[in-house]
């Protein structure tokens, strides 16, 4: 009967003995998708944000501490991109496994070079990464060293499964390295050619293809598009003079939609993420779509 | 949320210190001597933060107080047709280790013009799978706004509500566990033991709060919080029947339940261009014990310092409803009732039954993600016989890195 009591409290308090399957929470859904590559059955994985979210702007709501709480790894960008809700999920979800400085917490900014940062003394406006540009998913080259990385964390984690995380690790990235070269072939004709953004949302993106860009609708990173900032770009933006307006899926419509009826530029909506648009339902997905859109004539 | 950090310029992870103030010595140490941080390594990075908040209100000259209630706790005002600074804060976090985490801030009493130490923690994540301790001076968890720093509240000053519970905020010395249940929907429980409480020597309190997502655009939290407290020469103020100043002490046993609820949409989840944010706590509380009025008859009053039996039962709330309806701008609506409900003793003060209200709109406009601009109206019926239409405008700017705020 004692016995019954102490193992029930022990269950209670989620002592429970090692999961068979390695429970994954991504901030975001491209490491959901990578994670579901690298681990696949053996990984229960989910994405605390979905792509119609802005990941700078989450709250750390009851439901996503109740998955905090029961997560073995927490993997997310990192670079500050999550500063306005992560720690505050980390703490609060009262789980030791996943916090900074732990193996559950994995962070794939670590294990790249970073756009943008800034330089030091340089004065910081609006809405400014210290650590430099964090939408570092949109260049499928970056996936590399983080999927190796996040292949040897899973196997660190779950050794008795690591034969199996370095088989999926090995067959992901041939399959990779085989879609870069594709990809890199299909976005050759766009090398050089002229954008309009918002935010630095896709500079990864850009920078990889080759785009150049020549106006971005935020006034200052992060400060939503003001009337006066958007009217001043209708007057310089001649037709022609860049071959889209790109936005996201979390981003507003409007002010990329008006701008585009003054300018006569056309508006993409990029994916983004997995999920960003219904061709996107896998890293694959993400970069197969993204090119169509940019390519379509 | 843009975050500016520095790193000690030399590694002093792997300390453990023992003690409070051994630890925020060591971040305050680490702060001094800052250079750029450097992503991921083992150094500690002080978190510094100030928060400037500046208030001009205009509104009815003189003290106001909430009749039918003793006052309580600490609170600090603003004078009318002042501009003043109360509640700039300055605030110092680090994590000593991944589980160790140390805060402090000083928060600035425009009144007294002084600072005050609002909270002085350390907090260890995980002493059991799901379980937080917390120790130091911390904002307790009775309810939802109570742990919210003012300059995250979404109307300008703190409601009646707990007003009369605390004076602004209920704040502890002593410890606070909390633990997350390990299921799908969020369970919380969160225990309070206070040696020194913010309106009695000695309190405790328990808690619970559950909470879910409702499809992709609803997000809820609800939750019961009892809070029992043994108050010791409690001071207060309030008029005598000669309408003379009369100082009140009173001791006994104070029983408060709080309930709270919080609901928040956001079309798909997307809080970024529209949010709604509806907000509701109701407080029942109940004070047993003995009430003394201190001798003014130097001052022509009527007290003649004699204890009195005193028994309440009192409640009230409020609710409160904020839109975001376009990026940067949000309007609110409040209203607050209070009951002041059985009042039961023999003194010759003026502590009369009655229902203090007040209903405000706010409107809010944030220039940056790190600064607010905010013009309130109130009609404040909280004072018997003496309404007041008070117009606040508060200005709210921080720098530096700037914590998250809770859901």
């Amino acid at each position: 009967m004692r016995f019954l009591i102490i193992l029930n409290l022990a269950l209670l308090l989620g002592l429970t003995p090692a999961h068979a399957k390695l429970t994954v929470l991504a901030c975001e859904p491209e490491w959901a998708s990578l994670v579901a590559e690298l681990g696949g059955a053996q990984v229960s994985v989910s994405s605390a944000t979905h792509a119609r979210q802005d990941p700078h702007h989450i709250e750390a709501r009851p439901s996503l501490l109740a998955q905090a709480r029961r997560a073995d790894l927490l993997v997310c960008t990192g670079a500050e991109l999550e500063a306005g809700w992560l720690p505050l999920l980390q703490r609060e979800s009262g789980n030791p496994a996943i916090q900074v400085g732990t193996p559950g917490y994995f962070e794939a900014a670590a294990f790249v070079t970073l756009l943008d940062k800034p330089q030091p003394g340089q004065h910081l406006a609006g809405h400014v990464h210290t650590a430099g540009n964090p939408h570092l998913h949109l260049n499928p080259h970056n996936l590399v060293p983080i999927a190796r990385a996040l292949s040897q964390r899973l196997q660190q984690l779950d050794p008795t499964q690591a034969a199996f995380y370095r088989e999926k690790g090995t067959d992901f990235l041939a399959r990779w390295q085989a879609a870069i070269s594709k990809w890199e072939q299909q976005a050759a004709p766009l090398r050089g050619r002229n954008v309009v953004v918002q935010h630095g949302s896709l500079a990864y993106l850009l920078r990889w293809i080759g785009l150049q860009v020549v106006a971005d609708l935020e006034p200052i990173p992060g400060v939503e598009p003001s009337v006066n900032h958007l009217t001043s770009l209708a007057s310089s933006l001649r037709p022609g003079a860049a071959i889209a307006i790109l936005r996201t899926p979390y981003q507003a419509a409007r002010p990329a939609e008006w701008l585009a009826s003054r300018s006569q530029i056309p508006v993409h909506v990029l994916p983004y993420t997995v999920g960003g648009n219904t061709a996107a339902k896998d890293l694959f997905g993400l970069f197969d779509s993204s090119l169509r859109v940019l390519t379509a004539p | 949320m843009s975050t500016l950090s520095y790193s000690a310029c030399r590694p002093r992870s792997g300390q453990r210190p023992s003690t409070l103030l051994l630890a925020l010595s060591t971040a305050m140490a680490s702060s001094l001597c800052i250079a750029p941080a450097l992503a991921g390594g083992h150094t500690i990075t002080p978190e510094v933060s100030f928060t400037l908040q500046a208030l001009y209100a205009d509104m009815a000259a003189g003290e106001r107080h909430i009749s039918g209630f003793l006052p309580e706790g600490h609170a600090h005002g603003c004078n009318p047709e002042k501009l003043c600074l109360d509640h700039s804060e300055f605030g110092l976090a680090a994590n000593l280790t991944p589980t160790l985490r140390a805060s402090g801030s000083v928060i600035f009493v425009d009144a007294e013009d002084k600072g005050e130490v609002e909270e002085l923690w350390l907090q260890q994540v995980g002493v059991l799978p799901g379980v937080s301790l917390k120790a130091g001076r911390f904002l307790s968890e009775l309810g939802y706004a109570n742990s919210q720093h003012p300059h995250a509240r979404d109307f300008v000053g703190s409601s009646l509500m707990n007003s009369v519970l605390s004076g602004s905020h209920l704040i502890h010395d002593g410890v606070q566990m909390k633990w997350l249940a390990p299921t799908e929907r969020f369970v919380e429980v969160n225990a309070e033991l206070a040696k020194k409480s913010d309106n009695s020597p000695k309190a405790w309190s328990l808690g619970a709060h559950l909470g879910d997502d409702l499809g992709t655009s609803h997000a809820w939290r609800a939750g019961l919080t009892y809070l029992h407290a043994k108050p010791v020469n409690r001071a207060g103020h309030v008029d005598d029947s000669n309408e003379v100043e009369a100082h009140t002490t009173f001791t006994g046993t104070s029983k408060t339940w709080v309930a709270d609820v919080l609901w928040k949409w956001a079309p798909d989840g997307n809080s970024k261009e529209r949010h709604l944010k509806l907000q509701a706590e109701y407080f029942h509380r109940t004070q047993d014990g003995q009430l003394t009025c201190e001798d003014n008859r130097a001052d022509n009053g009527a007290c003649i310092g004699t204890t009195s039996a005193f028994r309440s039962k009192q409640s009230g709330g409020y609710a409160q409803a904020v839109y975001q309806f376009m990026p940067r701008w949000q309007v609110g609506v409040r209203y607050e009732r209070l009951d002041s409900g059985t009042l039961d003793f023999s003194l010759p003060i003026e502590l009369a039954t009655y229902k203090p209200s007040r209903h405000s709109v706010m409107l809010n406009f944030s220039p940056s993600e790190m600064s607010n601009l905010r013009l309130q109206y109130n009609r404040d019926t909280s004072m018997q016989g003496a309404p007041d239409d008070q117009w606040l405008l508060q200005y709210v700017q921080s720098f530096g890195a700037h914590g998250a705020h809770r859901f």
